[in-house]
């Protein structure tokens, strides 16, 4: 399998390179910073976590991205999400390695990180969102890795397997829920001691894993000849919309009583934030302009993402997610964490900017995350393109079959409703009378309507429901109606099953 | 120990370092001999006069500080950003926030005000930390083990009175005169005011408590005969930020 990951063109290996260096010029500044100490930071005894601590509670939220997809594909068997599940996951892993890397290179003596774990104390809350995140990396590598193992040798799910999926569902909501119980059980810094931390905390990783992701995956359909299927992207996407207003809903929830009832301790930090403040005849307003385009951007996303036929054209999609990906990473990465500090416990007010050691350092970081998702996403890519090649195989060998069949009963296809007997020579029409008749939703109104006839294949057209009884039909279709591609056209064109 | 030791090296002396470990081989034993104070049963808190600190010339005052920075081996970095304290000067506005008012009197607005940790009866800062690298003692003092701190610095997102410091570089170049009986930190961990642990095991009184000339009281909150007590009995005092709970053992007479 991990043969896949060293296969690639001129591209892949420039794009490999490329994060080399990013990586190579992380290393380096690492190295200083460990020489020298994390005064080559712009951390200071007021300001004491920074870049890192901010990048890492952003990243938490994206490894949300994997169990979104994971979700619906298992729980509700979303046929159409299997295909960018692994992808999801991988995206899940990658970002949670980045996580435990920021929290490392945060650490002010990474060579007792060990600690951790030979003198643990239950009380902290650091200390579970070590292991669960750990546990949570584990999780989505091992699904990912068996899945894909599954796929290249045609296997279908193990029990163990599935209970691993399971397992890692609600893992994915401790994560985030854990992170923000990190900052929302601080008593001493009113910025983030919230209940609405972990909601928020939530509501922005539903928006910007999934962001990422989607442009992941528009990204591989349009550099690599694997289509993940616009309609999985399409319904990623309606997640984000939702997941964003609701983050735009609690942040005006927050505002609203932090300015509305004007108690100080709250009121200085998002004062600060949001308009400066004086001190000793200064004006300290670094953030300002920062969370006011993290906000304008974020509002701007969501009304993108409102309107469906925005979200549905892809490259607006893509627009609206880089925005929601932009907005979220400024407003729950350093937006979130430094002005818990500003003004400090004690009066002065010092403003912080990460130094360019401390930001190679987390471009670094990002390298190695976007490397080892490469990597991954390579070898989901090749595994599922062969397997699908071996499928197609085996289904024209059907077809064929089927075509003779065919021809001996061109007609007589019929369908009966189960439930009243009542006959159809349409499954549609079936479903409708399923639905109206019977409270059977269409979605299942398999269950009610029966071909009576031997079976013949069926192509619906995915986007628009029209049946073809060819799938050339149908791609011709496609391609004149919703302008995709020929070669591609087995992603709309449905075999319909019996 | 790698303090100590990195220390033998530095002196590059085998008879220095002979002489170091008897001298400590010493005081461990001597610890063990005397009457050990029942940790159980004294809470140490302490009392600062600000009337009769303020009251104190300049220099004195500054005496406070600075005995503590010589003792414990606090480095001075020439980036404010670096600074490593344990007890320093603030005013009163921001050290009191919810009892200050516009209309306070000139001599308590102005007031200078020494703050250090308030080794705080429920500390959040301990509660935090992942490894127990800083904990409270029995006797409340919140001590620290710069052995065990990872420097993760979530200790210090913690204190509500940001009294805890980070050596976010080595601070040993930048100690003025090493004091070779007290230890030194490397960089990477988080250090803060003990109430001068290693004096009160010799039954002596911290640092500060000794150069104030009388206006930081420090003893024994639970004996009702000692003099903090009685002082507290009979002077109105405040706590810094009393509202959130973490019961600060450090109490201010205004
Ligand atoms: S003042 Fe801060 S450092 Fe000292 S005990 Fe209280 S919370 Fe901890
Ligand atoms: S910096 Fe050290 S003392 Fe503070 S929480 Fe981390 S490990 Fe504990």
């Amino acid at each position: 399998m991990i043969e896949y990951a060293i296969r690639g063109g001129k591209y892949y290996w420039s794009w490999i390179a490329f994060l080399a260096i990013i990586i190579a010029l992380g290393g380096i500044s690492y190295y200083y910073q460990y020489q020298n100490g994390l005064t080559v930071t712009g951390m200071s005894k007021e300001v004491s976590w920074g870049l890192y601590i901010g990048n890492f509670t952003f990243l938490v939220g994206v490894a949300a991205s994997a169990v979104m997809v994971v979700l619906p594909a298992y729980l509700y068997n979303y046929k159409k999400f299997k295909r960018v599940t692994t992808i999801g996951e991988f995206l899940g892993a990658s970002a949670v390695i980045m996580c435990i890397l920021f929290i490392l290179v945060d650490l002010g003596r990474p060579d007792r990180v060990l600690n951790l774990v030979l003198n643990p104390r239950p009380t902290s809350v650091m200390l579970y969102d070590f292991i669960v995140l750990s546990v949570y990396f584990l999780l989505n590598l091992v699904i990912a890795w068996t899945v894909l193992a599954y796929k290249e040798k045609n296997k279908g799910y193990t029990t163990w397997l599935k209970i691993l999926i399971f397992i890692a569902i609600p893992w994915a909501i401790s994560i985030h829920t854990v992170t923000a119980f990190l900052y929302g059980g601080l008593v001493g810094r009113p910025f983030w001691n919230t209940a609405l931390m972990a909601p928020r905390f939530l509501a922005g990783a539903f928006a910007s894993g999934p962001s990422l992701l989607i442009i992941s995956l528009l990204a591989i359909r349009r550099y690599t000849n694997f289509d993940p299927g616009y309609d999985a992207i399409k319904k990623i996407g309606d997640i984000v919309a939702f997941a964003m207003v609701t983050n735009l809903f609690m942040i005006g929830a927050e505002l609203f009583t932090v300015f509305y009832s004007a108690h100080p301790h709250h009121l200085e930090y998002f004062t600060y934030i949001l308009f400066g403040i004086k001190e000793g005849g200064w004006v300290y307003a670094r953030f300002v302009p920062w969370m006011w385009t993290s906000l304008i951007l974020g509002i701007a996303a969501a009304i993108m993402l409102i309107v469906p036929k925005v979200r549905n054209e892809p490259k607006y999609l893509a627009i609206a997610c880089g925005i929601v990906f932009i907005s979220i990473w400024m407003e729950k990465g350093i937006g979130l964490i430094v002005p818990g500090y500003i003004p400090s416990q004690w009066g002065p007010v010092v403003e912080y900017w990460p130094t360019i050691p401390e930001s190679l350092i987390a471009l670094g970081v990002w390298g190695v995350g976007i490397l080892v998702f490469t990597v991954l996403a390579k070898v989901a890519i090749g595994v599922t393109l062969e397997g699908e090649k071996i499928e197609e195989e085996v289904v024209e060998e059907e077809e064929v079959v089927e075509e003779v069949v065919e021809e001996v009963v061109e007609e007589g296809k019929e369908y009966r409703c189960e439930l009243c007997d009542a006959v159809f020579t349409n499954l549609d029409e079936c479903c409708e009378h399923a639905e109206k008749e019977h409270k059977i939703a269409k979605a299942s109104c398999d269950m009610a309507c029966v071909e009576v006839a031997p079976a013949e294949k069926q192509y619906k057209c995915e986007l628009c429901d029209a049946v073809f009884t060819n799938l050339d039909e149908c791609c011709e279709h496609a391609e004149k109606e919703h302008k995709i591609a020929k070669a591609s056209c087995d992603m709309v064109c449905a075999e319909v099953e019996e | 120990m790698i303090t100590r030791r990195r220390f033998l090296i530095v002196t590059g002396s085998a008879f220095a370092a002979i002489t170091l470990t008897a001298s400590q081989i010493e005081k461990v034993l001597a610890a063990f001999a005397a009457p050990a104070i029942d940790q159980q049963k004294v809470k140490w808190g302490m009392v600062i006069d600000l009337k009769k600190f303020n009251e104190l010339p300049p220099n004195k005052r500054k005496r406070v500080y600075d005995v503590c920075r010589d003792i414990h081996n606090i480095p001075v970095f020439p980036n404010a950003k670096d600074r490593v304290e344990w007890i320093w000067p603030a005013d009163f506005e921001h050290t009191f926030p919810s009892q200050f008012n516009q209309f306070l009197p000139e001599e308590i607005e102005s007031l200078e005000v020494p703050i250090l940790c308030n080794h705080c009866e429920n500390p959040p800062c301990t509660k935090v930390c992942p490894t127990g690298a800083t904990w409270k003692r029995g006797d409340g003092i919140v001590a620290m083990d710069y052995h065990r701190c990872i420097g993760c610095r979530y200790c210090m997102a913690a204190c509500p009175y940001g009294m805890r410091s980070f050596n976010w570089r080595d601070p040993r170049p930048f100690i003025k005169k090493i004091n070779t009986s007290y230890h030194t930190r490397t960089k990477g961990v988080v250090e803060k005011c003990t109430f001068c642990v290693e004096r009160l095991e010799k039954g002596m009184q911290p640092a500060c408590v000794e150069t104030s000339e009388g206006s930081f009281i420090f003893g024994d909150l639970n004996s009702l005969e000692s003099e903090i007590t009685k002082v507290l009995k009979e002077h109105y005092s405040i706590r810094r930020k009393p509202d959130l709970g973490t019961e600060p053992k450090l109490y201010y007479l205004i």
